[in-house]
């Protein structure tokens, strides 16, 4: 019997037969932590390894991207404590200037095609937007990978997602997966992998597969992969991996859990209303609801096209007064690219403050946190009770946000 | 060789409205504020520390506690605090209908026994499952008992892999155990 994607790349890294529901021992090409979690993997590896040297240091990596830079006493010691580590072993540190961790990865070849890439993140699956088999870890998993270079894996069934129609400007990749995580919930794909098919996904840009495939995570997926592509997103993926663009296909005979059928044809923009990813309505209904701040960036949307569509809209506009617009580039990349392209001056113009690159908005420690009544939109993929504070999080495209701080209340673009 | 069977005292993690929570998330079981914590034994306080209803569980569990949850328990995020959490105040297992991926990998290259039981759901809203009973599971056959109710079920036994690194305590000594073998 054939294979599915995620079935080949494991097959690839492993001695074992990779069949869904088999545990097998799996070999990890990339194998990183952050500032959050990276601590935790120091304390782990000199306690059960002392000063035994890692399994091949030149594919093991420190990616500072939550508190960066640190401003917060406990987050400098402990990315400080990485930094000491990485010294003594030999190991690259993608420090706070650099940006997320997954993202960097991506932009520094490492993240190759094909590959496996694990790390103390859980959005680490976004890499199935490169054909890479990321999986988010603990501080256990990872530390005793540095080590091993190995860890045992359930090989998971995969879910075949047909999506039928197009989608039409101005409505974006964020908008279909927030869809997708209105009729796929939590259950759909959990604990499975994901292939999605159809023009609307085989279109999308490299930033488009990225928003996708980042958040399988809040469908409680393993990982998602598309595995068609244009042209303008495979040159994008072999610029970065240097080299050709050739990631594993399904076979015509592989076998999957299930069929989904699903069609996006007149799709409206989406907004997950808080305090769940999955609860999403079309903006329409929400038009109306005042905001007091907007977030634009993290893994799911931090990419130049996706601050470059918010910018569109906030050219020539002002941010509502007294609504706060924060945009935090995902890399240092990313940062230089809206520099040259003069986006960032449109920003500023706008109202909006400008972060430095990074995660923002996940956590304490960077942008993007909410005091009590207050309501955000964001980019990002969480709005979970309590996770950025204490106020209410709606997640939207970055057009939808940006169109929301310039109205001071949840708006399409179409609305100005 | 640690014990296969294990009876403690159960909480069964309701929402306002008698039902079983579903869906419980990372930050809710161990917010991001106190990721900067890297010793186990300090996780314990910060234990359900956002989730609505069971802020105070830590000032309330005791070492051997089992804790009932909905499916998915355990989304979101990576962090091995939210297992580690449980460890520190010695929780003896986490029984739900299924578990976020992560979670569960987490879970059990901590040592800590994670089963799934897709009985869960019914029993407790048949009330034959309620906070305060006392359970006795068998890890390794899967049997379990509502001694308090005087209710058998059955939960999924430990796979192999899950087994073994619970045997040995945790990853780390489970991969000692594999040098040997080689």
């Amino acid at each position: 019997m054939g294979k599915t994607i995620i079935e080949k790349i494991i097959q690839a890294h492993t001695r074992d037969e990779a069949r869904a529901g088999r545990i097998v021992w799996m070999n990890l090409d990339i194998r990183s932590a952050r500032d959050f979690g990276g601590p935790n993997v120091v304390k782990h590896y000199e306690r059960e390894y002392g000063d035994s040297p890692l399994a091949d240091r030149t594919k093991i990596f420190f990616t500072f991207d939550l508190c960066a830079p640190a401003c917060l006493l406990r987050y400098a010691d402990n990315q400080q404590a990485c930094r000491d580590f990485a010294l003594k072993h030999g190991i690259k540190v993608y420090d706070v200037d650099q940006g997320i961790g997954t993202h960097v990865l991506m932009e520094e070849g490492l993240a190759q095609p094909n590959s496996t890439v694990v790390g103390t993140d859980s959005h680490m699956n976004i890499l199935g937007a490169v054909g890479s088999f990321g999986q988010g870890m603990g501080d256990v998993d990872i530390a005793f990978a540095f080590r091993t270079g190995r860890t045992w894996f359930e090989v998971p069934e995969t879910v075949n997602v047909v999506i039928k129609g197009a989608l039409k400007k101005p409505v974006s990749a964020k908008d279909l997966t927030l869809f997708l995580v209105r009729e796929l919930g939590t259950k759909r794909l959990a604990l499975k992998a994901a292939e999605f098919y159809g023009d609307a996904v085989a279109g999308l840009s490299l930033a488009g597969r990225l928003t996708l495939c980042s958040m399988i995570t809040e469908m409680a997926g393993i990982i998602g992969f598309i595995p068609e592509h244009n042209n303008a997103a495979g040159k994008e993926i072999e610029n970065f991996a240097g080299a050709p663009f050739s990631p594993f296909a399904a076979d015509k005979d592989a076998s999957y859990a299930e069929t989904i059928e699903l069609n996006i044809q007149g799709l409206p923009p989406q907004v997950a209303v808080p305090p769940s990813p999955t609860n999403v309505r079309p903006v329409a209904e929400l038009r109306g609801v005042r905001i007091n701040s907007g977030f634009i960036g993290s893994c799911t949307n931090g990419r130049t096209e996706d601050v470059a569509a918010a910018a569109r809209i906030l050219k020539g506009r002002k941010v509502k007064a007294g609504v706060m617009l924060k945009v935090v580039p995902a890399t240092r990349r990313v940062y230089q690219e809206l520099l040259a392209k003069g986006i960032l001056q449109d920003l500023f113009e706008s109202g909006a403050i400008i972060v430095n690159p990074g995660c923002g908005g996940c956590a304490e420690g960077h942008v993007g946190l909410t005091g009590k009544g207050e309501v955000q939109i964001s980019t990002g993929n969480r709005n979970f009770a309590g996770k950025q504070g204490k106020g209410e999080t709606y997640l939207a495209s970055p057009a939808v946000v940006a169109a929301s701080c310039v109205a001071g209340q949840i708006a399409s673009p179409e609305d100005l | 060789m640690k014990k296969r069977t294990h009876r403690g005292r159960i909480w069964v993690l309701l929402d306002r409205n008698g039902k079983l929570i579903e869906d419980i998330d990372t930050d809710q079981i161990y917010h991001n504020a106190f990721l900067h914590i890297t010793e186990v034994s300090e996780m314990g306080k910060h234990a359900l520390g956002n989730l609505e209803g069971w802020k105070d569980f830590a000032g309330k569990a005791a070492p051997g506690d089992i804790l009932v949850a909905g499916r998915n328990f355990g989304a979101g995020s990576s962090r091995q605090q939210a297992v580690d959490c449980f460890i520190a105040l010695k929780i003896g297992a986490i029984l739900t209908p299924s578990f976020a991926s992560i979670y569960f990998r987490n879970a059990v290259n901590s040592g800590l026994p994670v089963l799934k039981s897709a009985r869960i759901e019914h029993l407790v809203a048949g009330s034959k499952l309620e906070s305060g009973d006392e359970v006795d599971v068998d890890f390794l056959s899967g049997r379990a008992l509502n001694v308090s109710k005087g209710v058998s079920f059955e939960v999924e036994p430990m796979g192999v892999v899950q087994r073994e690194i619970f045997e040995a305590g945790n990853l780390f000594a489970f991969g000692r155990s594999l040098d040997r073998r080689d």
